[in-house]
């Protein structure tokens, strides 16, 4: 089987965002992430486990009529930093985005310390510095590691 | 270095730390000079804990320095009661005063603080965050009795929730000093501090008791292990009675050990070791004055140089 005939298990879009070689359930996180749950308005499809040879089993997201920006791909660098984002336009992919790791995401995630004064009633944002294998609390330097960011993921 | 305030140990230097140390030392040799420093200055009281130590200590060094102090009083008679935010309290109180000073239970509140306030602002304790202005004086203690380089210093106790413990451990990076850490398993470091002390190349190790590295000391550090961090009273006694020391524990120390100690303690420095020459706790808590007389004159000067 092609990958050709693999991405043919989620329909081809015509423009927007697809998000590829998600880690295998985080699809679900992603769109919560970014925000997207239809209300807009826009077509999404989703795949999850699909057989792919670059991971065992991977997610894929496939928004239409949505260009992501490079600081809501980055986002997507704390659950899934192997994840690739093709830009299409008129069934073409016009621009492959690399995911950076930023400096620190903001409001993403909150903090698991529940003692932090994040989880306080306060007029603030959670905010964590990116490790290299994790999440840093900046309000209390909690460490969140990379397989534990998941569960904290403020998408409620 | 310039900072407006002081929040965590991590961000001090070395130069940050002797800077410190330096000016209290000038404070402690002629008390006198410094007394109108800061005439007309106001310093803001934020205690959100009960504090005896660390609030009167700073309300005697601003006097000693001329200033005054403001005290919000108890949480229980002020608005917090009335369930204002933290921002805002301290967005209304940085208008009373030229500096604040704000111990709260939560992890980050100071950082956060920092947020909404212009004035200088100092963390005197964030929950089981950090305790910098402790730090310092500590430091300052040590400095006088055995130094801080090529120093071998112990740590015992409760080292997950004591920010004393967490603000020395890294401030102690910034010196040639092997750290030994010393507290029952459920009450080691915490994993954020471990990745600090980690990064920083720190010659670091765990134990489990006392007795494994008591001869190799200059330094022993005694904090207080909570009765409120054990499900039980009797796991309580049976861990605490085991982080305790004697004048009689302290026979096969060195000669020269300095036993230091926070402040309250309870029962895990025994009342004999006041009368040994290892006993330098009350000392380290007099210490309290200059060293804080000294940052807030750092902090309160005119284009500071903290």
């Amino acid at each position: 089987m092609t990958d050709t005939d693999r991405e043919l298990r989620v329909s081809k879009i015509r423009n927007g965002t697809v998000i590829d070689h998600l880690a295998a359930g985080q699809a679900l996180n992603v769109l919560a992430l970014l925000d997207i749950d239809g209300s807009g308005g826009e077509s999404v499809s989703v795949g999850m486990n699909v057989p792919s040879d670059k991971l065992a089993k991977k997610d894929i997201v496939k928004v239409e009529d949505r260009e992501l920006s490079q600081s809501e791909v980055d986002v997507l660098s704390v659950i899934s930093p192997e994840a690739t984002i093709n830009i299409v336009r008129e069934y073409e992919v016009v621009e492959k985005k690399r995911i950076d790791r930023p400096d620190f995401v903001e409001d993403v995630l909150s903090c698991p310390n529940r003692n932090c004064i994040t989880n306080a009633e306060e007029p603030i944002r959670t905010r964590f510095s990116v490790l290299e294998d994790g999440l840093r609390c900046d309000y209390c330097g909690e460490i969140v590691r990379e397989e534990e960011v998941p569960s904290y993921l403020d998408v409620a | 270095m310039r900072q407006d305030h002081l929040i965590s140990a991590t961000q001090l230097s070395r130069a940050d730390i002797e800077a410190v140390l330096d000016r209290a030392a000038e404070i402690d040799a002629d008390p006198g000079a410094w007394q109108g420093r800061h005439d007309g200055s106001i310093l803001g009281l934020c205690f959100f804990e009960p504090s005896t130590r660390t609030r009167m200590s700073f309300d005697t060094a601003m006097k000693r320095l001329g200033g005054r102090t403001i005290d919000m009083g108890s949480v229980e008679s002020s608005s917090v009661k009335k369930g204002e935010t933290l921002a805002d309290t301290m967005r209304v109180l940085e208008g009373y005063a030229d500096a604040l000073v704000l111990r709260h239970p939560s992890e980050g509140s100071a950082k956060m603080a920092t947020e909404f306030v212009d004035v200088p602002l100092v963390n005197a304790g964030d929950g089981a965050g950090q305790h910098p202005t402790q730090t310092l004086l500590d430091l300052y203690t040590m400095r006088q009795n055995v130094g801080l380089d090529d120093v071998t210093v112990g740590i015992m106790g409760d080292l997950k929730y004591g920010r004393t413990v967490h603000s020395l451990a890294s401030a102690l990076t910034n010196f040639d000093t092997r750290q030994h850490f010393i507290s029952p398993e459920s009450l080691r470091l915490p994993r954020s501090v471990r990745y600090d002390l980690h990064e920083s190349g720190a010659q670091v190790r765990e134990h489990t008791s006392l007795d494994e590295v008591l001869d190799e000391l200059d330094i022993l550090y005694v904090t207080r292990i909570q009765r409120e961090r054990f499900p039980d009273e009797n796991e309580y006694l049976k861990v605490a009675g085991e982080y305790q020391v004697s004048a009689e524990d302290l026979a096969s120390a060195k000669d020269s050990l300095t036993v230091m100690h926070p402040l309250p303690r309870v029962d895990e420095i025994a009342p004999d070791v006041d009368d040994t020459d290892h006993a330098k706790y009350f000392q380290q808590a007099h210490n309290g004055v200059p060293v804080r007389m000294a940052l807030l004159d750092m902090l309160l000067s005119e284009g500071g140089d903290q």
